[in-house]
């Protein structure tokens, strides 16, 4: 493995993990959505993620020798690179999961400014690509949050869910992006001791759930073709 | 909710058509939507959002009086050209 398969792996396996977690978890809300429009806005933001996660997977993969599917799908939770955030199951909380969606695409657009700035021509190309797109997801966040905040309950909820994970938002960046993200949302950085029971590698109970569901076909049938 | 109209374009420089509608809450919301529902597959060059109730609709066009006469879609050349042509003996094929 070279020096920069190794440090590619390093720097993009947590954000394609991330990625895949988020489209997974956003797509669970497909034909429960608070509305039929919605339904199809939201499911095609998941469908975004997981695109992101695939493309990011390949990068890693042609570096490590192995194949996206295999990084996506044959690794056990313990070795998912996943934010603890992404990986709350949030269904049925629609105030929650916007909470989480807006706090995540906030921090998502931090990291890839970073990454747009990679001395990696292909991976400052791939982020720019990606922010096109989450630029639009950036938006359908900020409108719901907007929405939600118009009447008493909405706001409060809203408030209360992004008190409770805001926590997790900053533990998913790396410590030296930390400070942009506390400035775009206005909040203050929490402490490190709260800090590290959320940061990357652990493990919730709940991604265990979720990877006994998402790798359920794959296990199934180990050298399918499809 | 308020009604929105979309019409959308195929191609540059081709005429907007009317491609459907859809409720939304704002006009923000209308545009996100709007990108879903007629736009995700590049099937639209570009969209028009319109809120229902802008729209005029006039759908009463009154002709009590035979006006038929003002019309200028004339007659069918194609039963007067039969004729001709089987007075002349030479009907095609």
């Amino acid at each position: 493995m070279s020096e920069q398969a190794r440090s590619r792996a390093d720097l993009l396996l947590p954000i394609a993990d991330d990625e895949l977690i988020v489209g997974w978890r956003n797509s669970e809300w497909t034909g429960i959505a608070p509305f039929l429009e919605e339904d199809v806005a939201f499911s095609s933001i998941a469908q975004n993620e997981i695109g992101h996660a695939r493309v990011l997977y390949e990068l890693v993969a042609e570096e490590l020798g192995t194949d996206p599917d295999a990084l996506a799908f044959d690794r056990a939770p313990a070795e998912s690179r996943c934010a603890p955030l992404v990986q709350l199951q949030l269904v049925p909380d629609w105030g929650r999961t916007i909470a989480r969606h807006y706090l995540y695409e906030t921090a998502d657009a931090v990291r890839l400014e970073a990454l747009k700035a990679s001395g990696d021509a292909a991976v400052a190309g791939l982020a720019a690509k990606i922010d096109r797109e989450e630029g639009y997801h950036r938006m359908h966040a900020e409108m719901w949050v907007d929405r939600l905040a118009e009447s008493d309950e909405g706001r409060e909820r809203l408030e209360a869910a992004v008190d409770e994970l805001w926590p997790y938002a900053v533990a998913m960046l790396e410590p030296e992006l930390r400070p942009a993200l506390a400035e775009r949302i206005g909040r203050d950085l929490p402490s490190d001791k709260l800090l590290r029971v959320l940061e990357r590698g652990v493990a919730l109970p709940e991604l265990e759930e979720l990877y006994d569901e998402m790798t359920m076909v794959r296990r199934l049938a180990p050298a399918g073709r499809w | 909710m308020p009604v929105w109209e979309v019409f959308r374009r195929e191609r540059p420089g081709q005429p907007f058509e009317h491609a459907g509608s859809f409720p939304a809450p704002d006009a923000t919301f209308a545009e996100v939507y709007a990108r879903d529902l007629y736009a995700r597959r590049n099937e639209s060059q570009a969209l028009w959002i319109v809120p229902r109730d802008a729209v005029v609709e006039i759908e009463d066009f009154p002709e009590e009086t035979d006006r038929s006469y003002r019309r200028v879609d004339g007659y069918s050349l194609k039963v007067r050209l039969r004729e001709a042509r089987e007075r002349a003996g030479s009907l095609p094929g």
